[in-house]
């Protein structure tokens, strides 16, 4: 739902990341979203666009790459796969457990010219 | 200018603020294109990460100026308002509180709260669906909390993007009217993994309702097993007096911590 304020967070990096590193157009911007970020990859996929035109980064191509989410279940200590937090420990089937891994999002590479 | 982030606008309206200023050398740019070649660039930043310093910096507000703030989330309806304006004509005269509101539109929260004679600011977030720290940074600037004060932010009513947005509270406190069914929890997993404490509201209705208390909470429990809870009517006042002996003590404790 807020995707749209998200793109334009990403913009803003962007734009700062062109002063710093002098550059003038994005040809690819590389978004790692993770599997427990909250984040809807289709619906950044919609904004993404309208968001970018007119900027450094118009035309640019988006590549989402997804991260998967890992939890480490503090009952029977395991690390396990995770896809949505009212999932259980596959192994104790504990929910007693902390995610390590896919609640983030974030611009890992940018392609520039 | 605000001595914020130097954005320049006196008007709190959330995201339109930043982009702004950024656009002032496209031109000189283009003759370079020529001889550049493609190249990549590690960025590796959190998309969060501007929101999380804003966040990081009230939060140091907050602590430096002894201020307890708390951050209400829930779909909207829940009585979030209704709560809030009970909670301050219930908590004792000399306890000093300032209210931050935010609703898409409109500054009907904010004038609920004024009538009970606290200070409100009300934040309307246009598009947005949710509060963020700059927001807030801005709104603390506005209206100045007294130190050592209370400080209740109420939320765009959303059980979604506002699990995403640390705005530099203590606690996010996610209120649950039992109208709603008990299996919210798992179907807006983030916003109860975010919460420190659940209120459920409207429980004068349970009589007439099959909402099944036990399993809301296992459910919540599942999502955050940490998660306390709280019953409590807004209407009829009961489980009151337990909501009010948890923010104060918490208050307390943040106040120490």
């Amino acid at each position: 739902m807020h995707e749209l304020s998200l793109c334009e967070n990403i913009l803003q990096m962007i734009e700062q990341q062109a002063k710093d590193q002098q550059f003038t157009r994005v040809l690819t911007v590389f978004l790692e979203i993770g599997q427990l970020s909250g984040v809807e990859p289709e619906a950044i996929s919609f904004c993404f666009d309208a968001v970018m035109a007119g900027s450094v980064a118009a035309h640019a191509k988006l590549v989402i790459v997804p991260q998967a989410g890992l939890a480490w279940c503090a009952k029977c200590y395991h690390h396990f796969e995770i896809q949505h937090r009212y999932d259980e420990c596959p192994i104790c089937g504990s929910y007693e457990f902390q995610i390590k891994k896919g609640e983030h999002l974030r611009i890992s590479e940018l392609e520039v010219i | 200018m605000c001595g914020i982030c130097g954005c320049g606008e006196s008007q709190l309206t959330a995201h339109t603020h930043a982009h702004t200023h950024e656009h002032e050398h496209t031109h000189e740019h283009e003759h370079v294109e020529h001889s550049a070649t493609v190249r990549r660039i590690k960025v590796e930043q959190d998309i969060f990460a501007k929101n999380n310093q804003y966040a990081q910096l009230n939060r140091e507000y907050f602590r430096q100026h002894g201020i307890f703030a708390l951050n209400f989330v829930s779909s909207p309806g829940s009585g979030k308002t209704s709560l809030l304006t009970a909670t301050i004509t219930q908590l004792p005269a000399d306890c000093a509180i300032s209210v931050i509101e935010g609703d898409q539109q409109t500054t009907l929260d904010a004038e609920k709260i004024r009538a009970t004679g606290v200070r409100a600011l009300q934040i309307n977030t246009g598009k947005g669906c949710h509060l963020d720290a700059h927001s807030i940074a801005h709104a603390l600037q506005d209206q100045i909390p007294e130190p050592n004060s209370l400080v209740l932010i109420e939320n765009v009513g959303n059980l979604v993007c506002p699990a995403a947005f640390d705005l530099g509270e203590a606690y996010k406190v996610v209120v649950l009217s039992v109208t709603e069914g008990e299996d919210k929890p798992l179907k807006y997993p983030d916003m109860f993994h975010a919460a420190e404490l659940m209120i459920l509201n409207k429980i004068d209705l349970l009589p007439y309702l099959d909402f099944d208390v036990e399993k809301c909470i296992d459910y919540a429990r599942r999502i955050n097993p940490r998660i306390k809870v709280l019953q409590l009517s807004v209407k009829t006042g009961q489980g009151m007096t337990e909501w009010l002996q948890w923010l104060t003590i918490s208050q307390r404790l943040s106040s120490i911590a």
